[in-house]
Formats: structure tokens, C-alpha cells, sequence
């Protein structure tokens, strides 16, 4: 493992040190992080998965019903009757806050509370069959608001993990090693010179006591 | 107050008018990335789109991503279901977890 690039003195020592210890924090609380992402990610995605296969298989019995409805009507007719909607929905979005990844939670909103009001059509001129094809579609509409809303938090969250996952091993990986690394070999360096510098002045020490006393 | 949005080929997605979505009629890709571009500027807070359409779309879609508005939901045309939405859910988890585990 590579070293960092820097001077052997006693100043660094301690710097680094001090990011070793920072990083390691670090390193523990994206852990943490990381683990309770990941339970909350499980626990959302299985309902995902079911929910997206009601959904589907809901939608294909509506489209369906749809299909029988245009056989016994002409499509012009169908498309005019759909045409002017007197029911219109709306949605107000907050935010749940996850492990600080904010997924949308959506509240919505009917214009008008009336049931009936999906039928944007007078029942005389149109057939039953369509009545109950709306019907249909009207009854997946909560079930489609719930899957945006667990497929989005899903995305987010997935996304999140995967940030979380690299900047774990990053400082697990790299980070940390490094440092490691290099803290021992200031630490080396620095006993080295020590040792250097002991024998100097004992050697020094020796020179001067010969001077001074004259003996061999 | 946000809106919601359905894009589609005609079949599919006319009876979301009646529940009160706003529909976009798209037969082709490019109209359909115009649209979902021009809607995802506006309050849309959720835009279903066929999986038809989102099979050619990935890499438009892909961008809104990391937005928690709008957020982009493919669902079953008429023609049936291609499974790009169920992909959609195993690839998350794939980069969430490392392997698919869901299957």
C-alpha cells in the first residue's frame, strides 16, 4: 500500500493522526449508516415487488374490460365520451425523511368527491361495458399512487446505498491503510533519527573527554 | 399542488381521463421524450408511462433519477406487459445489494 507523500516530522505525526481517528469514526458511523439503509431498503422492495405485480395484473384485466368497450361501441364515440374528464386529481408532496434521503410521500386530492364523477359521460348514449371498465380503472388508482410512491423511495434509496457502500470501502480500503502506513513510517523515521543522534553525541562526548584529560 | 400524468399510445391510456389524469397521447419515442421532458419542468409529481415507450426511453428517464419529483412509473400498455418495470425493480436491488435476491 501506497504511503502519503509527505515529510517525516513530528508535526505531521500528529495531523495524521488526527485524520486516522476522524477517519475512522467515519468509517463506522457510514457503517452504520449502510446497515440500517439496507434493512430499510428490504423491507420497502419486497412490497414494491408485490405491489407492481397487483398493479399489473390489475391493469391488464382493466384494459380488457376496455377493450370489450370499444367493441361495442365506435372508437370515435369512446374517445368523445372520455373526452371532457369532470373529475381532476391533484397531489401534495412531503417528505419522509430516511436515513437522510428524502423520499416523497404523496397525498392526493379529488376535485370533487363524488364517486360518479369519473363517468365524464351521460349514461344514454353509452354502454354498460364502459361503466364498468371505468369502474375498473378507478378501483387501481390507489394501488398506482402506492406503487409511485414505493418505487420512487426504492430508487432514492437504492442510489443512496450505493453512494454509502462506496465511501465505506473507500475509507476501509484505502483511506485507512493509507494512513496506517504512513503514521508508521514517520514513527520509524523519527526513532531513527533519534538513534542517529544518541550515537553522535556519545561520540562527541567521547572526543571532548580525550581532549580535555589528555589520555589515550 | 401537483399534477399527475399518464403518457401512452391511444388504446392504453384513455380511460385515465376519466379518473381525473392528465393524459399525453405519444405513438412514437421522440414525441414521448419531448413530453416527459416538457412535464417533468412542470408540477408533475408522478408520470405513469407505457412500458412500451419507457423501453426506448431509458436514458431520458434515467436522468430524473436522483429527483425526488417527478417520479416515473412505468405501467403495462395495452399490449401487455414487457416486464421493464419488474427489471426496473431487480436492477435497484442488484445495485443496492450487490446480487439480485429478490428472485
Amino acid at each position: 500500500m501506497a504511503r502519503l507523500n509527505v515529510n517525516p516530522t513530528r508535526m505531521e505525526l500528529k495531523r495524521l493522526k488526527a485524520r486516522l481517528t476522524t477517519a475512522r469514526r467515519g468509517h463506522k458511523l457510514l457503517k452504520d449508516k449502510r446497515d440500517e439503509l439496507m434493512k430499510q431498503f428490504l423491507d420497502i422492495v419486497r412490497v414494491n415487488k408485490e405491489l407492481r405485480e397487483e398493479v399489473e395484473s390489475a391493469l391488464q384485466k382493466a384494459y380488457k374490460s376496455f377493450t370489450i368497450a370499444a367493441a361495442v361501441m365506435s372508437p370515435e364515440f369512446l374517445e368523445q365520451s372520455l373526452m371532457y374528464p369532470k373529475q381532476s386529481v391533484s397531489v401534495d408532496i412531503s417528505y419522509r425523511n430516511i436515513m437522510s434521503v428524502n423520499v416523497p410521500e404523496y397525498t392526493f386530492q379529488t376535485k370533487s368527491s363524488d364517486f360518479s364523477e369519473i363517468f365524464p359521460y351521460s349514461y344514454a348514449q353509452t354502454s354498460g361495458e364502459l361503466d364498468d371498465a371505468v369502474l375498473e380503472l378507478s378501483k387501481i388508482m390507489e394501488k398506482l399512487m402506492e406503487l409511485a410512491r414505493v418505487e420512487k423511495s426504492v430508487l432514492l434509496l437504492a442510489r443512496e446505498i450505493e453512494k454509502t457502500r462506496r465511501r465505506v470501502n473507500a475509507l476501509e480500503y484505502i483511506m485507512i491503510p493509507q494512513l496506517d502506513e504512513t503514521i508508521r513510517y514517520i514513527t520509524m523515521k523519527l526513532d531513527e533519527n533519534e538513534r542517529g543522534n544518541l550515537t553522535r553525541l556519545m561520540k562527541v562526548k567521547d572526543m571532548m573527554l580525550k581532549q580535555a584529560h589528555n589520555y589515550e | 399542488m401537483y399534477k399527475l400524468a399518464v403518457i401512452g399510445d391511444r388504446d392504453s391510456v384513455l380511460g385515465f381521463r376519466a379518473l381525473g389524469f392528465e393524459v399525453f397521447i405519444s405513438e412514437s419515442l421522440e414525441s414521448a421524450a419531448e413530453i416527459l421532458d416538457s412535464l417533468a419542468e412542470k408540477d408533475y409529481a408522478i408520470i405513469y408511462i407505457t412500458e412500451q415507450l419507457m423501453t426506448g426511453l431509458g436514458e431520458v428517464i434515467s436522468k430524473y433519477d436522483d429527483r425526488p419529483v417527478p417520479a416515473i412509473i412505468p405501467i403495462p400498455g395495452k399490449a401487455g406487459t414487457t416486464g421493464i418495470g419488474m427489471k426496473n425493480v431487480h436492477k435497484a436491488v442488484e445495485r443496492a445489494v450487490g446480487a439480485d435476491i429478490l428472485k
